[in-house]
C-alpha cells in the first residue's frame, strides 16, 4: 500500500502546488509523457501521485480512493454535502485565492446589499410574472445561502461558463461566480454586493477521513505531514 | 429498523380510521410538475425534492407531500364538503443530514369544509391525536393567523406591512425588516447618499430584464420610505410580546386577550382561538395541559396560515415529527385561481410511529 495523492492535473493550479511542495522538500512529476495523468513523488517514500481534475478531487477524497488531496475550498463545499465529516483541511497553500460573490448590474443603483436582492426580486416577480434569475453552477452553496439569508422569489439558472454574460444576453438578471480580481465582473458592468462573499476560497490540501490506512501507511502518513511542516 | 411490509400494514390501519371517520380514500401521482411545486415554494423546495425531467414534460419532482396534489385534485371536481384520507410515499431530498429517510410513507387526512373552521380544526387534531395516544408524544400547537393579523394592523404604510407579511415564515428576515422599520437600523452613508441624489453607476450601460423604470421606481419607494415615520417602540414591543407568547393553551390565550387590548387587530384571531379551544375540549381533548405557542410551524416551508400543530417523540428529540398540520387556507386560494376553500388537514409517519413503539 502506499498514500495517494492528488492533485490538479493542469495549469497554474498545478505548477503552484508542484511550487508548494517543492518549497517544503517534496518533488511532484509526471511520469512520463505531458500527457499522462500518473506522476512521481520524489524526496518521500511511500507516497504516490495521482493527477485529477480540481473538479473531481473532492469526490476521490470522499470516496477514499485518495489520501490527500490539493483542490479549491469552494469546490470542496459545493460537491460534498457535511464535508467536515468527509474531509479535513490540512493546510492552506496561499495561492488560488477566489471568492464566491453575487454580482448585479452596476446601473442598478439601487441594489447595495443582500437585503436590497430580496425587495427587488418581490417587485420583479410582480412586475414581470416571474422570478428573478440568478445564473451560477454553485447551486447548493447560493441557495444555502440565500436560504439563510432570507431572500424568496428568484430563481437559480444553471450555467456551467460565460456565466458573467448571462445578464446581458437576457438568460438571468444576477449571477453568482467565483472572482479573484473582479476585472470580468467590471468589463460585463456587473457589481459585487456589499455584504460580502458567499464563500471565500484558496487551494487547499485536504485529508480524506475515509480512505484505508494500515500501520505502514500511517507512518508514511506522519512523516509526510511531518515533511511538509503542516 | 421496521420494514416495509409492516410500515405499510400500519398505513392502511390509520387510513381506515380516517374513513371511518368520513374520508374518502384518494390517490395523487408520484411525478408532480415541478412548475406548481416552485411557484408555491420558490427554489427552496429544489433543496428538499428530488427533480428530473424528460424532453415532453419538461422538469417533474417526486411527490415531496400530498398536500399540492390532493387540493388540486378538490379543486378541480370535488363536492362540497369532502373529507379525504391518503397513504404513500413521499420524497425528500436530504443534503446535511444522512440520517434524514428521503423516502417514506405518510398518510393524510384532509377536510375541506366552510361551515366551522374551529370544529374543522379540533377535528383533525383530535383524529390524529387519537391514532398517537399509546405513544405519549410532545404535541404543539401554534397559529400563523394570530401574527399575520398584528402584522396588517401595524400603524404602517402597505409596502411595509407587504414586506413583513411576504416574510412572516422567515424569521430571520422578518426581524430584520422590523429592525429596519423601527430605526434600530441606520441607513447606510451610500444609500443615503442614493436618496438625496448622488447616483454612482448611474452611467454604466443597463443590460437584462430590469427596466430603468423599475430602478426608478423602487428609488422612490425607497425615498418614500426613508421619509415614513418608524413604527413605534411600542408596537414593536407589542409585536415581540406576542411572538414570545408559549405557554399551555389557558394561560397563552390569557395573555393573547392581555395583548389585543393595545393590539386590537388581532382580537377576531384570538376569538378563533378561543373556539379553536373550546371545539378541541368538546372532543376530549386535554386543553389545560395543551402548549401553545405562537412562533411555533413558522420555518415549515408549508403554507399553513392559521391553527399548526405538530406531535413529536419526547425521548428522541433526534427524530423528525411523527405528525403535523395545520390550516391552509391561502393555499387553496393560490391554487384555486380566484376560488377558494377553507381547509385544514395533517400527516403521520407510520413508520416513524412503528419505531417509537419498538422502543417501548
Amino acid at each position: 500500500m502506499t498514500i495517494r495523492l492528488g492533485v490538479p492535473s493542469k495549469g497554474r493550479l498545478m505548477e503552484k502546488t508542484c511550487d508548494w511542495f517543492a518549497g517544503r522538500g517534496v518533488t511532484l512529476s509526471r511520469s512520463g509523457s505531458d500527457r499522462e495523468y500518473a506522476g512521481a513523488v520524489e524526496g518521500i517514500g511511500g507516497v504516490s501521485l495521482v493527477l485529477l481534475s480540481a473538479g473531481e478531487i473532492p469526490r476521490e477524497l470522499a470516496t477514499g480512493r485518495i489520501h490527500f488531496g490539493v483542490t479549491g475550498t469552494d469546490l470542496v463545499h459545493e460537491k460534498l454535502p457535511r464535508w467536515e465529516q468527509q474531509v479535513e483541511p490540512v493546510a492552506e497553500l496561499g495561492f488560488g485565492f477566489a471568492d464566491l460573490v453575487l454580482a448585479v448590474p452596476r446601473a442598478w443603483i439601487d441594489v447595495e446589499t443582500v437585503d436590497d436582492l430580496d425587495a427587488v426580486a418581490a417587485a420583479f416577480r410582480q412586475t414581470h410574472g416571474m422570478r428573478l434569475r440568478i445564473a451560477t453552477k454553485y447551486h447548493r452553496l447560493v441557495r444555502e445561502y440565500l436560504r439563510q439569508s432570507g431572500v424568496a422569489d428568484y430563481a437559480l439558472v444553471d450555467s456551467q461558463g460565460a456565466t458573467e454574460g448571462t445578464v446581458a444576453n437576457e438568460t438571468a438578471e444576477a449571477i453568482a461566480d467565483i472572482t479573484s480580481s473582479g476585472e470580468t465582473l467590471r468589463a460585463n458592468h456587473l457589481k459585487v454586493l456589499s455584504d460580502g462573499p458567499v464563500l471565500r476560497s484558496q487551494a487547499t490540501l485536504w485529508r480524506s477521513r475515509t480512505a484505508q490506512t494500515d500501520d505502514d501507511d500511517r507512518a508514511v502518513v506522519a512523516e509526510f505531514l511531518d515533511r511538509l511542516a503542516v | 429498523m421496521t420494514d416495509r411490509a409492516q410500515t405499510l400494514a400500519r398505513a392502511a390501519g390509520l387510513r381506515a380510521v380516517f374513513e371511518a371517520a368520513g374520508a374518502v380514500g384518494v390517490e395523487t401521482p408520484v411525478l408532480q410538475p415541478a412548475h406548481t411545486l416552485l411557484d408555491l415554494y420558490g427554489e427552496e423546495i429544489r433543496a428538499r425534492a428530488y427533480v428530473t425531467s424528460d424532453a415532453l414534460r419538461g422538469e417533474q419532482m417526486l411527490r415531496p407531500d400530498f398536500t399540492v396534489p390532493v387540493v388540486q385534485m378538490h379543486m378541480a371536481h370535488g363536492a362540497e364538503p369532502a373529507r379525504y384520507t391518503y397513504s404513500g410515499e413521499v420524497f425528500r431530498r436530504q443534503e446535511h443530514d444522512p440520517d434524514r429517510a428521503n423516502e417514506f410513507i405518510q398518510v393524510g387526512f384532509e377536510v375541506f369544509d366552510r361551515t366551522d373552521p374551529a370544529a374543522a380544526d379540533a377535528e383533525v387534531f383530535a383524529l390524529i391525536a387519537g391514532a398517537l395516544s399509546p405513544l405519549r408524544l410532545r404535541a404543539a400547537t401554534g397559529d400563523i393567523g394570530v401574527l399575520m393579523a398584528a402584522v396588517e394592523g401595524l400603524k404602517t404604510t402597505a409596502p411595509r406591512k407587504a414586506a413583513l407579511m411576504r416574510h412572516i415564515w422567515r424569521p430571520r428576515r422578518f426581524r430584520a425588516l422590523l429592525d429596519r422599520f423601527s430605526g434600530r437600523t441606520a441607513m447606510s452613508r451610500t444609500r443615503e447618499a442614493l436618496l438625496a441624489g448622488d447616483l454612482p453607476g448611474a452611467e454604466a450601460p443597463l443590460s437584462g430584464r430590469r427596466s430603468a423604470a423599475e430602478i426608478t421606481a423602487r428609488i422612490e419607494t425607497l425615498r418614500e420610505d426613508a421619509a415614513t415615520a418608524p413604527l413605534s417602540t411600542e408596537e414593536v414591543r407589542l409585536l415581540d410580546a406576542l411572538l414570545g407568547v408559549r405557554e399551555t393553551m389557558p394561560y397563552a390565550l390569557e395573555q393573547l386577550r392581555d395583548l389585543s387590548v393595545d393590539l386590537p387587530q388581532i382580537a377576531p384571531a384570538v376569538a378563533r382561538i378561543a373556539a379553536r379551544a373550546g371545539a378541541l375540549e368538546a372532543r376530549g381533548i386535554d386543553v389545560q395541559s395543551l402548549p401553545f405557542e405562537t412562533n411555533f410551524g413558522r420555518t415549515s416551508m408549508e403554507y399553513y396560515d392559521g391553527f399548526v400543530f405538530g406531535f413529536f417523540s419526547p425521548d428522541r428529540a433526534d427524530l423528525p415529527a411523527v405528525a403535523t398540520g395545520g390550516r391552509y387556507d391561502a393555499l387553496t386560494r393560490r391554487l384555486g385561481q380566484g376560488r377558494e376553500i377553507p381547509a385544514v388537514g395533517g400527516v403521520l409517519r407510520p413508520g416513524l410511529m412503528l419505531e417509537l413503539e419498538a422502543a417501548q
